[in-house]
């Protein structure tokens, strides 16, 4: 018996029709950990560097956490992994709420989609039973409708369900996976709707065994106590309602304008009032003492649910109020697209309109008003009619299919992905290598474990340091209580503080932790319950596996270094990584460069950005040395060298 | 006296996030906390994001035979279900029935020797959706002794034919012995 993951894999073929429980290699935990890390590797192992993502030889993977379906609170993220339309790169997407658990339930650590059904099925998984069921009868369905329906069918409101709208179903480069009110971002949904499959409907009746029951439940309970009285944790936007921050210092339209001085009392009141009057509750993931979503039903709209800086892209960018925003996400939802993507490609498109690149010709039937063409190029996009098949494809690649001088209007993507509307003034040494280097393509996915700014006075530092439990090593405090203007650090300490930012983020990405509880949101007072210190014991305790800190992080580098190697052989290149040339106002190239090949060499990278066969040698990775060498990616005849 | 020991449920302070159907199975595996399985729980969350619906219920009796469950309740401009508010272990639903063995589940407040202070899926509900109270209620007057097997049948024939007959057929029978 394995203690914590199942041992089992789902193996679904599309295209075949069938579905096939596989027992997994015992001893992949110990070098991938779960999640991500060991999706990675199926990624590495089975889906050839030439694959097209439209190709039924694409894989679409659905990963529990390691430590899912544990005692361990707020460990419930669904990671979900394919190759992206978009970028041609490995897609990172993630999403909160119950479905993870519930596969483990079942006695599945993933489920690994590939193939092409011949026309829209759902997967339905009850424990054992696994059948790929008929879904033309959903065509068209929302998200959470979808899963409402499937409930009702299935006579089971017990069933979790992850399903994609009409966005998905028209392969809609910015089309979500969603559940509950929970969404996987960043471009999965297209591949899912790719594969026909509306929607994957999972119900378990089993066991989740850990190994050491009485400490880990101690541990566990220790953990829930002090996340359920911390502010540290959890979305603070879920009860902070000054929100003076997006909207002063974000870019609004399309990742265009800042408006400092925007927020003010009589917003916030009103914007408050909006809220709480029509607020049903605020919810939680599974065994998550946070509540960090919002459940909204305005009358005369679809009740729907968001969190964080979601909440604000849409009016921003189309330089409205939260009500719109309300209105709007409760139709967005049920289409099933990304809310930080989507309002830039429709900001994007209403531009180009404004410069004549495109006309009023592409817009047949726009209205005049910009909630009115939000609305229309919304309901173009899902439904890829005229400009918005362009458009569904995504900024970067609408802007090359329209050309024209369209490519200039393409200016806040990095890898063809849509960046986070930030455009500041002065160069910040750890965000230029975070937004040039990440490979989750969104700042949020590497960002968050060292504080965004420093503290003013020695003695706030000072106090900080003191109860900063999660540093994984004494040498960040002293970083930080010598840090005192943004930009003003050394560059060894901004690649050790880039290098902690993103293995807080492997980490939980492979275990199955939230990053409010950990990854994203120590920068915001420190105080993570989750943390190096704390999470190798809590895998000892659920696994049985030997683990300390030491080898943790050589866990995260290993699965770091092999999603880079992944990238790698689908053409990743130093070239590409360039955070969005206005993202500040004042760069310096020469800069710049110097910095990423320090970086590069800290991370064992040769000068492109490509891991050394001593690196891979290192961690294990010979195979993919191998693979580099034979690929003519990597030259043999460099070797071991750096 | 005696001790009642209660669960306050609020169904409008409840997040959704099953804490407590984790806590619960965690702690009646065997050895304790051994496994998690959600389905062993004696509390389920009956939830229903469409419709704002959040209730925790607790295990009850065990029924053979399921209802119809035809009821709807309004409350507050909201529908619940019958179910949403139904203890009992039936055929109708899989909540409190032990998926290997198919026996009933039924909450025991964590009964545990020393006793706990309150029940686990109290202990976890950081909101207060869950709320355990004790309080001591008068013990009602004991009913008079239990009657013997005997006194229950002559008790029943009497009522049945009255108690003149019975006498005049016990001394009949008597005498014809």
């Amino acid at each position: 018996m394995r203690y914590a993951e199942t041992g089992f894999n789902l193996e679904v073929d599309l295209t075949r029709g069938t579905c096939e429980r596989v027992a997994t290699q015992h001893d992949l935990a110990e070098h991938y950990l779960g999640g991500q890390g060991s999706a990675a590797k199926l990624l590495w192992d089975r889906v050839p560097a030439g694959t097209d993502p439209f190709s039924p030889d694409n894989l679409l993977i659905f990963s529990t956490g390691l430590l899912h379906g544990t005692p361990l609170p707020a460990c419930n993220r669904t990671v979900v992994n394919t190759f992206s339309p978009q970028t041609n790169l490995m897609s990172h997407s993630l999403f909160g709420g119950f479905f993870g658990p519930e596969m483990k339930y079942a006695g599945y650590d993933k489920i690994i989609i590939r193939g092409k059904a011949p026309d829209l099925v759902y997967l339905y998984i009850n424990n054992d039973k696994v059948e790929i069921r008929d879904a033309k009868h959903l065509r068209g369905k929302g998200c959470t409708e979808t899963g409402d329906l499937l409930k009702k069918e299935l006579k089971d409101q017990g069933v979790q369900v992850a399903a994609i709208g009409m966005a998905g179903e028209n392969r809609v480069f910015m089309a979500t996976i969603d559940h509950n009110y929970a969404s996987a971002a960043r471009g999965v949904g297209v591949i899912m709707g790719d594969k026909r499959l509306k929607a994957i409907a999972v119900r378990g009746t089993s066991a989740v065994n850990v190994a050491r029951p009485a400490e880990l439940f101690e541990m566990s309970q220790r953990i829930h106590q002090k996340m359920a009285g911390s502010s540290g944790c959890g979305d603070w936007m879920a009860v902070d309602e000054d929100d003076s921050f997006h909207h002063n210092h974000f870019a609004w339209g399309n990742a265009r304008t800042r408006r400092p001085g925007y927020w003010n009392e009589e917003l916030q009141d009103r914007w408050t009032r909006l809220k709480y009057d029509n607020m049903d509750r605020q919810t939680g993931c599974y065994n998550c003492p946070k509540k960090c979503r919002n459940v909204i039903k305005m009358p005369g709209h679809p009740r729907f649910g968001y969190k964080c800086f979601g909440k604000d892209t849409y009016h921003m960018a189309a330089y409205l109020e939260l009500d719109f925003s309300f209105e709007i996400l409760a139709v967005a939802q049920e289409y099933g697209v990304d809310s930080y993507s989507m309002p830039q490609v429709i900001a994007f498109a209403l531009e180009l309109l404004e410069a004549g690149i495109l006309t009023d010709k592409d817009f047949p039937g726009m209205p005049a008003d910009v909630k009115g063409r939000f609305f229309y190029l919304l309901e173009k996009i899902v439904r890829r009619e005229g400009i918005g098949d362009i458009l569904a494809d995504s900024v970067s690649q609408a802007a090359r299919r329209i050309g024209n001088g369209a490519e200039a209007f393409d200016h806040n993507t990095t890898k063809k992905f849509e960046q986070l509307p930030i455009k500041l003034g002065k160069l910040n040494p750890a965000y230029f290598l975070m937004i040039a280097t990440g490979e989750k393509m969104s700042i949020t996915q590497i960002e968050g474990s060292f504080p965004q700014d420093p503290l003013p006075t020695e003695e706030q530092r000072q106090e900080f340091v003191n109860g900063w439990e999660a540093v994984p090593d004494e040498k960040f405090k002293e970083y930080f209580l010598n840090w005192k203007k943004r930009s003003d650090i050394s560059d060894e300490a901004t690649c050790d503080i880039v290098d902690w930012n993103e293995a807080m983020h492997y980490i939980d990405d492979s275990l199955g932790f939230c990053g409010f509880v950990s990854s994203f949101r120590g920068q915001f007072g420190g105080d993570v319950p989750y943390h190096m210190n704390n999470i190798p014991e809590a895998i000892e305790l659920a696994t049985g596996m030997q683990m300390d800190k030491p080898k943790l992080w050589k866990n995260f580098q290993r699965i770091r270094t092999l999603i880079r190697a992944i990238n790698v052989r689908r053409g990743l290149r130093r070239k590409h990584e360039r955070p969005p040339e206005d993202h500040w106002a004042v760069r310096d190239e020469k800069y710049e460069q110097e910095l990423l090949s320090k970086y590069y060499t800290f991370k064992g990278w040769n000068s492109e950005g490509i891991p050394t066969r001593q690196t891979l040698e290192e961690l294990d990775l010979a195979y993919v040395a191998d693979d580099l060498e034979k690929s003519g990616i990597l030259d043999p005849t460099v070797g071991a060298s750096r | 006296m005696k001790t009642v020991r209660e669960i306050l449920v609020n169904v409008d302070k409840c997040t959704g996030c099953r804490a407590c159907e984790m806590a619960c199975s965690a702690f009646h595996s065997n050895p304790k906390f051994s496994s998690i399985n959600p389905a062993n729980s004696r509390i389920r969350v009956v939830s229903n994001e469409i419709t704002d619906e959040y209730v925790p219920v607790f295990a009850g009796n065990y029924t053979k035979a399921g209802c119809d469950g035809r009821h709807v309740y309004m409350i507050d401009g909201k529908i619940y279900s019958e179910c949403s508010f139904c203890r009992a272990s039936c055929p109708t639903r899989d909540y409190f029935i032990e998926p290997d063995s198919h026996l009933p589940l039924k909450c025991d407040m964590c009964e545990s020797t020393p006793p706990l202070k309150q029940p686990w899926c109290v202990e976890v509900c950081s909101e207060g959706a869950l709320v355990y109270s004790e309080r001591e209620v008068e013990r009602e007057e004991p009913v008079q002794a239990a009657l013997g097997q005997v006194e229950t049948g002559l008790q029943a024939l009497m009522k049945q034919h009255g108690t003149e007959a019975v006498i005049a057929r016990l001394t009949q029978m008597r005498d014809q012995k």
